[in-house]
């Protein structure tokens, strides 16, 4: 039987690809898109716990934290194309926007 | 049988979502963070939460992800080219604090892993629709309303900044 250590074990190790994507990548977009790869993994930390301790509570969250990858994602993405018609680019070593 | 599915399946993810940082192609590591998702649903699926699964599918494979492709087509951004090519400082820094996020992770995981129940007798009924809706238009109702609140104020932002006039500068 598959416990509850190797679903915990796969979020933990999509998360840390998350990390190494967000800090390697140097387009907008595919940084956005490992934010996304790293909230999915919580969520099945999330899913996994309220399985294992038979408790829908974790499911709900993880219906939140949907809604809230939703709003996050059309905010952030309407953000880099404005970015993109200022500067036509979206690579992040090159847009020094807020830098002081 | 669950054993073999869960293998298959976790290797899928974690294949996916390496071929998605690595790639250099915007548009195949799109592709491969749906091919991710769709195999999270399927994890889902053996966790006993049928209705997160085809929210899964429906709301990130399906919405967001085409939102991002529209994005990543209309700005017809170049590859990353010098990606991975040749060594330098910052990959190893990148690569060892990942490891150390990876060993905390694990770290906590095992002082909480040995004091936690096997799966437990009440999943049989525990996932399906009915039993979500029951919890979120109950204890969760306020929350669930101002998730409402929340997606009509990204939208407004959304359209705001999209229709905002810029004057294209040359300075970045």
């Amino acid at each position: 039987m598959v416990g509850i250590d190797w679903f915990l074990g796969l979020s933990a190790i999509m998360f840390t690809i998350g990390i190494i994507g967000v800090l390697v990548r140097r387009n907008a977009i595919v940084i956005f898109m490992c934010v996304e790869l790293m909230l999915n993994a919580v969520n099945l930390s999330l899913v996994s716990f309220a399985s294992h301790h038979g408790n829908i509570d974790g499911q709900v969250l993880v219906f939140f934290a949907l809604a809230v990858a939703a709003a996050e994602a059309v905010v952030g993405l309407a953000i880099i194309i404005a970015i993109f018609r200022n500067n036509l680019t979206v690579d992040v070593g090159k847009i020094n926007l807020l830098r002081w | 049988m669950i054993v073999y599915f869960f293998i298959m399946l976790a290797v899928l993810a974690i294949g996916s979502a390496l071929a998605m940082v690595i790639n250099k192609n915007v548009v195949n590591s799109a592709l491969f963070l749906v091919l991710n998702m769709v195999s999270l649903a399927g994890i889902f699926l053996i966790l006993n939460a049928q209705f997160l699964a085809v929210i899964q599918i429906l709301v990130y494979a399906g919405a967001i992800m085409v939102l991002f492709l529209f994005v990543i087509m209309l700005l017809n951004v170049e590859d990353e080219e010098k990606l991975f090519d040749k060594f330098r400082v910052k990959y190893l820094l990148t690569f060892l604090l990942a490891m150390v996020v990876m060993g905390q992770i694990f770290y906590s995981l095992a002082g909480v892993t040995d004091m936690l129940p096997q799966i437990s007798e009440q999943m049989a009924t525990i996932g399906t629709v009915e039993a979500v809706g029951d919890v979120l238009y109950t204890d969760y109702l306020l929350p669930f309303e101002l998730t409402a609140v929340l997606l009509t104020a990204a939208v407004v932002g959304a359209l705001m900044i999209a229709q905002h006039k810029i004057k294209r500068t040359d300075e970045i």
